[in-house]
């Protein structure tokens, strides 16, 4: 089993805040990121996947399938968008890094022919990521 | 205690992805800019991880000179400026980083006793990394 990672940038701008609270309680639990009006940041993503080297090709994955795949099904839906009002599955959910990991795990899962997706791993700043694996 | 220790090792060395199963149009197809005749070349960085005891008196799981000492002569002065096409290891399997990163792995596990080498990772560009851990699930 090999494991291959490819990395791709994006920018996005987002905010959050839970419509069921009080302006009050979205402030006292998010801080400036409740600032409605978004702030944004350069996003990092990792895409991880794996699988045995074909006995002919020596790939896992060719990489530029793989990143064909990440630009259709994340960059061009995310990139130098607003999460909250651009991207569907934002517009009811919260766009933390955390679901941020998930919505793209969701959004890859199934789109590879071969090689199985293993990480998603999202930088919201060099020193702050959330990993994925799919599970439950 | 177990612990485990990675250290990065750099080379350079040209490559050419091309089989000799598939036809011209088949290796241009699959392979792209990579089965250029003349080859290509890549600045790798390469990441060995150590596994095992930490040692009561020493304090470490092994010692790093040994460590690098190995490396650099098994893996380093193999590789390093070298086209990997003429290279034994690569005359029946193609250089993908996917082989290399197996290849790597292999020579280092099987040959340094100090410490359980688990894992190998390499980094061809600062996009693209591989993994190889033996069938061991990475976390």
């Amino acid at each position: 089993m090999v494991y291959l990672t490819r990395k791709a940038e994006f920018s996005a701008a987002h905010y959050y805040h839970n419509p069921q609270w009080s302006a009050e309680e979205n402030q006292r639990v998010f801080g400036k990121c409740a600032n409605l009006n978004g702030h944004g940041h350069n996003y990092t993503l990792e895409v991880t996947v794996k699988g045995e080297p074909d006995a002919k090709s020596g790939f896992v994955i060719d990489l530029k399938d793989l990143k064909a795949i990440m630009n259709r099904e994340v960059l061009d839906v995310m990139d130098h968008r607003m999460l909250n009002k651009e991207v569907p599955e934002f517009v009811t959910q919260i766009p933390t890094t955390e679901n941020l990991a998930i919505s793209i795990w969701k959004r890859l899962e199934g789109k590879l022919k071969i090689a199985r997706l293993h990480r998603v791993r999202v930088y919201e700043t060099p020193d702050l990521f959330v990993d994925f694996y799919g599970e439950k | 205690m177990k612990a485990y220790l990675t250290r990065a090792y750099l080379f350079s060395a040209s490559h050419r992805l091309h089989s000799d199963e598939f036809s011209a149009e088949k290796n241009a197809e699959v392979y792209g800019k990579c089965n250029n005749p003349h080859g290509h070349g890549h600045n790798y960085r390469v990441e060995v991880t150590v596994g095992g005891q930490v040692d009561a008196t020493l304090g470490m799981v092994c010692d790093l000179a040994e460590l690098d000492t190995f490396v650099n002569n098994e893996i380093i002065e193999r590789y390093s400026l070298e086209n990997l096409n003429t290279l034994p290891e690569f005359k029946e399997v193609v250089p993908t980083t996917e082989n290399l990163s197996i290849e790597i792995f292999n020579r280092l596990r099987s040959g340094f006793k100090p410490a359980e080498v688990t894992k190998i990772r390499i980094e061809e560009t600062a996009m693209n990394s591989f993994e190889y851990s033996a069938g061991a699930e990475l976390r």
